[in-house]
């Protein structure tokens, strides 16, 4: 399991990400990789992505529900939501995560600057 | 040459019709519509693999969840939490909502398989369940990923060395909605559920089992408390042993009118008669003979509850309770519009391979007759008929014929399949009506072909000769009255003649006394002559005498003459 702590500022806007993959194949790489830059652009800084690597902990393919791979869970904020594939559609990964009123709030902050 | 291997399936009947079980370390498709027992049979393929073959199993359900799987199977007798803690059984919940789920680019479903591969690792499965993999195609939208995915998956299993079951939901023209068929082509199991005269009847086809021989019927099958079994009907055929024992029918008269033995053991025997003609006292006669040698018999009632039954034939001084009692009687008894006659035949099945019985009743076998077409009756009864003398079992069956119509016409025909047919007929004539039995055919011994009346009294059935005379066929009051008045005529002839043996004999006395009367009037004539021959002899002695004497005096020298001389000289003188 792989940590990536971005410190987040304010505990409440906290979003925890979980990226189930199996092994280091070319789409869970892929998929990390768009995950890191959707992160950075729209959550900017505040978030955690946990990366699972089921062939390490098989078990937990059956507790949390995985079927397809890589499947990203947003854990935090509830409700749990889930992604599969490897991330390549930006727009849908943001309508998935619920990303979209984060941005258009930074879009208005920007607006009034 | 290797054979196909095979796992069984431990699941009554199925193991029969596949020839040995399901194809081992392949996947099994089994296809059908809502409701036809699809889970029920994967469940039990795992269940009975963990009892009885100690092969762990993997249950991955996309649709119950595995509480709810645990309840249902309860009621089955089917205990999964026992089987789960002695790591025999593993039951996967895969939970699809496609409305959590968003899908951005590629993906595989590697997570499954990494599930799958977990599961059947950790208990060393040896059988898999998928539970209805179709639920992918409505978790999942990219088709063209799933269905290389699905391919994957089957490889995986057959990599994995385990027998699997795959179910799949029957399509508008297809086996299963999504095409399973195309990835499992090993073997599949088409299961259905049709209604006929609103009785349900499930029955179970192999599509296709490659590199085996099996049955290619539809075969019902039934899901009861003890799980499921399929009516085995596929190894049946016309091989079955002929005894040559012979069984008694409980009534005298009538093993008389059987060559005098009665039935042959193991054979089928029909008892026609419309309402009332006694078919049932019949059968009752003929199990209370063979619960009498000790022999186990089962009755199937399809009309009568068991207390009924027994009280019914107390009447006519049949003990039935006893039996009962003593464990060589048992009774079945269903309203034959319960289900269909497969189901019955199936239940019947099932009850004569738990109480292994040496007779069985099925009373009345028209009842069941009722519940399917014809064509169907005549397969099932055959099966259920080979099935029965397979195993050396006689079957008595009665049949309810209509009142109107002919009753040799045979309800159905089953006749043809039976090897002795008795008809129970009234006979109705001047007001009253009486029961007459004729055998209409019994394969293979010596018959009468008379027709005997049958009555019913408090000691049981007794069969009486009918009068046949010139005034017809006669029974009941009119055989009584003919009889009597056979015997009122007899009497008159008898006393006729006693009156002229009497005459006779009186003539014989009296020519007699004839006799006596003419042999003393003989007598006493005889009598008379010889009187007068001897006082004839005294005379003429006398005068010879006289004649001497009266020569001395002349002292004649002359010897005494000869009688002649005597009378020459008594004529002389």
């Amino acid at each position: 399991m792989t940590l990536l702590d971005n410190s987040p500022a304010n505990p409440e806007d906290r979003w925890l990400l979980r990226l189930y993959v199996a092994g280091q194949t070319p789409k869970a790489l892929h998929a990390f990789a768009n995950l890191t830059k959707i992160c950075e652009e729209h959550l900017q800084g505040n978030y955690e992505i946990e990366v699972v690597d089921l062939l390490l902990n098989p078990t937990l393919a059956k507790d949390d529900q995985i079927l397809a791979l890589p499947t990203l869970v947003r854990k935090l904020p509830e409700p749990i939501k889930k992604i599969i594939g490897d991330l390549s559609n930006t727009e849908r990964v943001l309508v998935g995560l619920d990303i979209k009123p984060l941005r258009q709030k930074n879009q208005r902050e920007s607006d009034h600057d | 040459m290797q054979n196909l291997l095979k796992t069984p399936t431990g699941i009554k009947g199925l193991d029969e019709i596949t020839d040995g079980g399901l194809p081992q370390g392949r996947p099994t498709l089994i296809c059908g519509g809502t409701g036809c027992g699809k889970t029920l049979l994967a469940m039990e393929f795992l269940v009975r693999g963990a009892t009885q073959f100690n092969e762990p199993g993997v249950f991955m359900s996309f649709e119950e969840k595995s509480d709810e799987l645990t309840k249902n199977f309860a009621s089955l007798g089917f205990d999964l939490n026992e089987l789960i803690d002695q790591n025999l059984l593993t039951i996967d919940h895969v939970h699809l909502d496609p409305s959590e789920i968003e899908e951005t680019g590629e993906y595989d479903l590697e997570g499954l398989l990494i599930r799958l591969g977990f599961g059947i690792d950790s208990i060393d499965a040896k059988r898999v369940v998928l539970d209805t993999i179709e639920a992918l195609f409505s978790g999942f939208s990219n088709e063209a990923i799933l269905r290389a995915e699905l391919r994957r998956l089957f490889r995986f299993l057959k990599d994995k060395g385990v027998t699997a079951i795959i179910t799949g939901e029957q399509g508008e023209s297809t086996f299963t909605r999504y095409g399973l068929e195309e990835y499992v082509a090993d073997c599949v199991l088409f299961l259905n559920h049709t209604v006929y005269q609103q009785i349900a009847t499930r029955r179970m086809r192999i599509v296709k089992y490659r590199g085996s021989a099996h049955g290619t019927n539809e075969y019902p099958f039934l899901i009861d408390q003890q799980g499921f079994s399929v009516m085995p009907i596929s190894s049946l055929g016309l091989d079955h042993p002929a005894s040559n024992e012979r069984i008694p029918t409980g009534v005298t008269r009538l093993d008389t009118m059987l060559g005098g033995m009665g039935y042959f053991r193991g054979s089928s025997i029909l008892i026609s008669g419309t309402a009332g003609t006694g078919k049932s006292s019949l059968a009752a006669h003929f199990i209370n003979a063979a619960c009498a040698r000790g022999e186990r018999c089962l009755y199937f009632a399809f009309e009568e509850s068991q207390n009924q039954i027994i009280r019914n034939m107390h009447s006519i001084g049949i003990n039935l309770g006893q039996w009962v009692e003593q464990d060589l009687l048992q009774f079945q008894n269903a309203r034959a519009t319960l289900y269909g006659l497969e189901m019955h035949l199936v239940v019947m099945h099932n009850a004569i391979d738990q109480f292994n019985p040496n007779c069985v009743v099925i009373d009345p076998i028209s009842n069941l007759i009722a519940t399917a077409s014809e064509s169907e009756v005549k397969s099932m009864m055959s099966r259920m008929i080979d099935y029965l003398k397979m195993k050396q079992i006689t079957a008595l069956c009665t049949d309810l014929s209509l009142i109107s119509g002919n009753p040799e016409r045979g309800e159905i025909n089953i006749s043809s399949l039976m090897d002795t047919w008795l008809l129970l007929q009234i006979l109705e004539a001047r007001g009253e009506r009486n029961r007459g039995l004729y055998i209409l055919k019994s394969r293979g011994m010596a018959h009468s072909n008379q027709v005997r009346e049958f009555i019913l009294s408090d000691d049981g059935i007794q069969l009486r000769d009918v009068y046949i005379g010139l005034s017809g066929v006669l029974t009941g009051s009119s055989r009584d009255n003919q009889e009597a008045k056979d015997l009122a005529e007899a009497l008159d002839c008898q006393q006729q003649i006693e009156m002229r043996q009497r005459d006779i004999e009186r003539k014989k006395l009296a020519i007699e006394a004839q006799i006596l009367a003419l042999n003393t009037q003989f007598e006493a004539e005889k009598d008379d002559l010889i009187r007068l021959i001897s006082k004839e002899k005294q005379r003429s002695d006398t005068l010879l005498l006289d004649m001497i004497a009266m020569g001395k005096l002349k002292q004649a020298d002359a010897p005494p003459p000869s009688h002649l001389k005597n009378n020459e000289l008594g004529a002389s003188k």
